[in-house]
C-alpha cells in the first residue's frame, strides 16, 4: 500500500467521510501501534483558490478551516492527516489510518475494516443524493400543434 | 512554489512542545533583545535544533517564520535536515534568492551578505525588510563593541566572537539607510542579542 | 483634542447581561442548537460563510446564534475569529467542472449536456406562507423525499457536467478564459491593502466577500440602464466540489474534504473591436453554500467592472456599477457597518465645537441682517 495513487485515494475517502463513521470503523482496528507527534493537530485556515470563469486565472475565493497533524509510529512510519474543519480527533484518525496502511502487517485489515466500508458508505450516500437530484431533471417536450 | 524534493521526515526532530506558548516566549525574547540592544536574552527549554543551526537560532525561526516568509539558508543546509525541519515545522518556503528572503540565515558573521542584496523595506512599509539570524561562537555584555541608540540609556557594551571591521561597516551603512534597512539577531546556543537598524556601533581601539 | 470619558463600565456590564437575556428570549422556549441552525437555516449559514469569508458551517451557525440572527453581526464575528487562525496553506484550484451537481440551470441553452436540473429551489414556489410550518409537531417530510425508494431509480451516478466555457468556446463564440502562462498566485486582499486600479482576480476576491444586498443593488442598477450590458444566465450551478491541498510532507496533493459552492456564468454581448471579432463575454460569480442571488449579483457586477477592459462607453459618475473604486470600496459590510455605527461613539467634543461655531455664525448673520435692514430703512 505504498502506491501514491492508492494512498491519495485512501486519504481522500478518509477526509470526506463523516467523523462519526470514521471513528466507528477505526474502533474495529485491534492493534494500534504506539506513535509520537511530529506535528500535533493544529487548526488554521486554507485559502481556497478558484479560477475566473471556472477555468481562467486564479483568484482567492475565501478561506476554510483546516486541521492537520503528522505522526510517526514506533516502527518509523509517518502518517499524515489533513481535513477540512476543526475536528482534531478526525485528523488524528486519518493520520493513524494513513500510517497503518503503509505497514504491511496492518494494511489489509485497515483496507477491509475502514477504507472499504467508508468507500461503500460514500458511494451509497452519493448515489441516493444523485437519484433525488436526477428526479428533478427537466424533460422538455414540444407540443405539436395543427392538423393530424 | 514548493521545492521539488519531497520532505524527508525519517530523521525529523520535533519542534516546539507547546507551539503557542513556546512561540510567544521566543517572540517576547526577540522583542526584548531588539528593544534593548546590548542585553543578552536567555531562552529556556528549547527543542533540540537540527544539525547546522543553534538552539536559539532554530527556535527563533520556528517562532517567526511561516508560509508567508521565505527563508534563505546556506546552500549546504537547504536540502539537509535543517531545511526539511523548517519546511515542515514552519511551513515556510526556502529560497535561493537573498532578495526574496524575509529571514536570512548566513553561515557565520564572516559570511554576511552584501547589504544591497537584502530586502531593505519600502519607504511606505520599512517593515518589509529582511531579518538576519546569525549564530556566533560567543556573546557577552562586556566587550569591544560600544552601542548607542534607542533602547540604550547611555551606552552599552557587547562582545561578539568573530566580529570584524566588515561587520561594523555593515551596521554603519545599515544605520545610514534608516528608516530602511535590515535587523540583525545574533544567537549563541540558547542566548540572543539584537542589533536593530537603529543601533549605532563603535569599536574600541 | 480628546477628553477621556469614563464611568460607563457598570452600565456596559449590565448591558451585556441584558443582551444575553434578549438573545435567549423566553427560557420556556427550547434553545436553538447549532445543528438546528446548520440544517434548517442553511441559506443564512451560506451567507455568513461567504461574507465572513470562512467556510465552516459550525462556526457560521454559532455566529448566527450568538448574533441573534443579525447576519451582518454574525459575519463580523466570523471575520474576527478568522484573524485568530494561522494560514496553513492554499488549495489547489477548485474544479467547479467536477462539481457533483445538486442543481444546474441555464436560461441560454435549453439542451446542455447533463440537462437542466432544478434541485431544491424557491423559484417555482407560490410565495404563499405555508401555515403547516407553524406547527412543529405536524411538520412532516414531503412524501418521498425521505427515502430514495420513492424515486424511479433509488441510486444513480452523480451528475457531473462541464461548464459552458466548453460549449461555446470551441467555436470561439465565447471569450476564452485561460490561466496566465505561469499561473501566478493571485493578490490577496487579506494580506495586502486594496490599491487602485486592481486586476480582475482582486475584484472577484472583494466581491466574493462583499455584501449581498449591496451587490444585488449594484447588479440591479446595471439592468435598469445604469450600465450598458445585457446579460443572459448562461449557467447557474450548485453542488459539492472536492478541495485538494498539496501536502509538503507527502509530496503530492490530497483531497481534504468537500465544500458546497454556487457558481454563476453570465453571458453578455460584445460588439468586437479592431482586433477582436464579435463574441460573447462573461461575468463570473462564485459563493459558498447555496447562494444563487449572491452569485448572480456578483457576476453582474464583475461584468460591469470590466467595461473599461472592453472599451465600452462608461460614465463613472452616473454609472456607479462601472466604477471600480466606488464598488470595491463600499462592498464590505463589516467595514461599512463599522463606519456607520461608529457614529454611536461619543463625539461630545466634536459636537461642542460645531455648536460653538454655529452660534458664532448665527450671531454674525443676525448682525449682518440687522445692518442690512437698517440700510434699507
Amino acid at each position: 500500500m505504498t502506491d501514491i495513487a492508492d494512498r491519495r485515494t485512501a486519504l481522500g475517502i478518509l477526509a470526506r467521510s463523516p467523523a462519526g463513521l470514521l471513528a466507528e470503523r477505526m474502533a474495529r482496528i485491534e492493534t494500534v501501534p504506539a506513535y509520537t507527534w511530529l506535528r500535533k493537530p493544529e487548526t488554521g485556515t486554507l485559502m481556497l483558490r478558484g479560477r475566473i470563469g471556472g477555468d481562467g486565472e486564479l483568484f482567492n475565493v475565501g478561506e476554510a478551516t483546516l486541521t492537520r497533524c503528522t505522526l510517526r509510529t514506533d516502527d518509523g512510519t509517518v502518517g499524515v492527516g489533513t481535513v477540512l474543519g476543526r475536528n482534531a480527533a478526525k485528523a488524528e484518525q486519518v493520520a493513524l489510518c494513513d500510517a497503518l496502511l503503509q505497514r504491511p502487517a496492518t494494511a489489509a485489515s485497515v483496507l477491509s475494516e475502514v477504507i472499504g466500508p467508508l468507500a461503500e458508505a460514500e458511494y451509497e450516500r452519493q448515489a441516493r443524493e444523485a437519484a433525488e437530484v436526477a428526479a428533478s431533471r427537466v424533460d422538455f417536450f414540444t407540443l405539436v400543434r395543427g392538423e393530424d | 512554489m514548493h521545492l521539488v524534493r519531497e520532505l524527508d521526515l525519517s530523521r525529523l526532530q520535533p519542534g516546539f512542545a507547546e507551539p503557542v506558548g513556546d512561540a510567544q516566549r521566543c517572540f517576547r525574547g526577540v522583542l526584548d533583545a531588539l528593544a534593548h540592544p546590548g542585553t543578552i536574552v536567555e531562552l529556556a527549554d528549547l527543542p533540540a535544533p537540527p544539525p547546522g543551526l543553534g538552539a536559539a537560532q532554530s527556535a527563533l525561526l520556528l517562532a517567526l517564520a511561516d508560509q508567508d516568509t521565505p527563508v534563505w539558508l546556506p546552500p549546504g543546509l537547504r536540502d539537509a535536515e535543517a531545511g526539511h525541519y523548517l519546511r515542515f515545522h514552519c511551513g515556510c518556503r526556502l529560497t535561493a534568492s537573498l532578495a526574496d528572503a524575509h529571514f536570512v540565515v548566513p553561515a557565520s558573521l564572516a559570511a554576511l551578505p552584501a547589504l544591497d542584496d537584502l530586502r531593505p523595506g519600502e519607504p511606505e512599509f520599512p517593515d518589509r525588510s529582511a531579518t538576519l539570524v546569525v549564530e556566533v561562537a560567543g556573546l557577552a555584555t562586556v566587550g569591544a563593541l560600544r552601542l548607542r541608540g534607542p533602547g540604550i540609556e547611555t551606552e552599552a557594551g557587547l562582545s561578539v566572537a568573530g566580529w570584524t571591521a566588515d561587520c561594523t561597516a555593515f551596521l554603519r551603512e545599515n544605520r545610514r539607510r534608516f528608516p530602511l534597512g535590515v535587523d540583525l539577531l545574533l544567537t549563541c546556543g540558547a542566548s540572543l542579542a539584537g542589533l536593530p537598524r537603529t543601533v549605532r556601533v563603535d569599536r574600541e581601539a | 483634542m480628546y477628553v477621556a470619558v469614563k464611568g460607563g463600565e457598570r452600565a456596559i456590564a449590565k448591558s451585556h447581561e441584558l443582551l444575553a437575556r434578549a438573545r435567549r428570549g423566553d427560557p420556556g422556549v427550547p434553545e436553538l442548537s447549532i445543528a438546528q441552525i446548520k440544517e434548517q437555516l442553511r441559506l443564512a449559514v451560506a451567507r455568513v460563510m461567504s461574507e465572513g469569508s470562512l467556510y465552516d458551517e459550525d462556526l457560521a451557525a454559532l455566529a448566527i446564534k450568538q448574533a441573534a440572527g443579525d447576519l451582518i453581526e454574525a459575519i463580523f464575528l466570523l471575520r474576527a475569529y478568522r484573524t485568530t487562525l494561522p494560514r496553513l496553506s492554499e488549495s489547489q484550484p477548485l474544479a467547479t467542472g467536477r462539481m457533483r451537481l445538486a442543481r444546474r440551470i441555464s436560461a441560454a441553452f435549453k439542451d446542455l449536456p447533463g440537462g437542466q436540473v432544478l434541485g431544491p429551489t424557491y423559484d417555482y414556489t407560490q410565495r404563499l406562507l405555508d401555515f403547516s410550518l407553524m406547527d412543529e409537531v405536524s411538520e412532516t417530510m414531503p412524501a418521498g423525499a425521505a427515502s430514495a425508494e420513492a424515486f424511479a431509480e433509488p441510486f444513480a451516478e452523480s451528475i457531473v457536467a462541464p461548464g459552458i466555457g466548453e460549449l461555446l468556446g470551441r467555436e470561439g463564440l465565447l471569450e476564452a478564459a485561460l490561466p496566465k502562462a505561469d499561473d501566478p498566485a493571485p493578490y490577496d486582499l487579506t494580506r495586502d491593502p486594496l490599491l487602485f486600479p486592481v486586476d480582475r482576480a482582486t475584484r472577484l476576491q472583494n466581491l466574493a466577500r462583499g455584501d449581498e444586498g449591496f451587490l444585488l443593488a449594484m447588479g440591479y442598477s446595471t439592468q435598469r440602464g445604469y450600465s450598458t450590458t445585457h446579460p443572459f444566465a448562461g449557467e447557474i450551478r450548485h453542488g459539492a466540489v472536492p478541495v485538494e491541498v498539496f501536502v509538503d510532507e507527502l509530496g503530492f496533493a490530497v483531497e481534504v474534504g468537500e465544500i458546497e459552492l454556487t457558481e454563476c456564468q453570465l453571458i453578455t454581448d460584445f460588439e468586437g473591436s479592431a482586433t477582436q471579432a464579435p463574441q460573447f463575454t462573461r461575468g463570473y460569480g462564485l459563493a459558498f453554500g447555496h447562494a444563487e442571488r449572491k452569485a448572480m449579483a456578483m457576476a453582474l457586477v464583475d461584468r460591469a467592472l470590466r467595461a473599461r477592459e472592453f472599451g465600452e462607453q462608461i460614465n463613472l459618475r452616473d454609472h456607479p456599477a462601472n466604477n471600480e473604486e466606488f464598488v470595491l470600496s463600499h462592498s464590505d459590510n463589516v467595514e461599512a457597518s463599522g463606519f456607520v455605527q461608529h457614529l454611536k461613539l461619543p463625539h461630545y467634543v466634536d459636537f461642542q465645537s460645531n455648536l460653538d461655531l454655529l452660534r458664532r455664525l448665527r450671531t454674525e448673520w443676525e448682525a449682518a441682517r440687522a445692518a442690512a435692514n437698517r440700510e434699507a430703512a
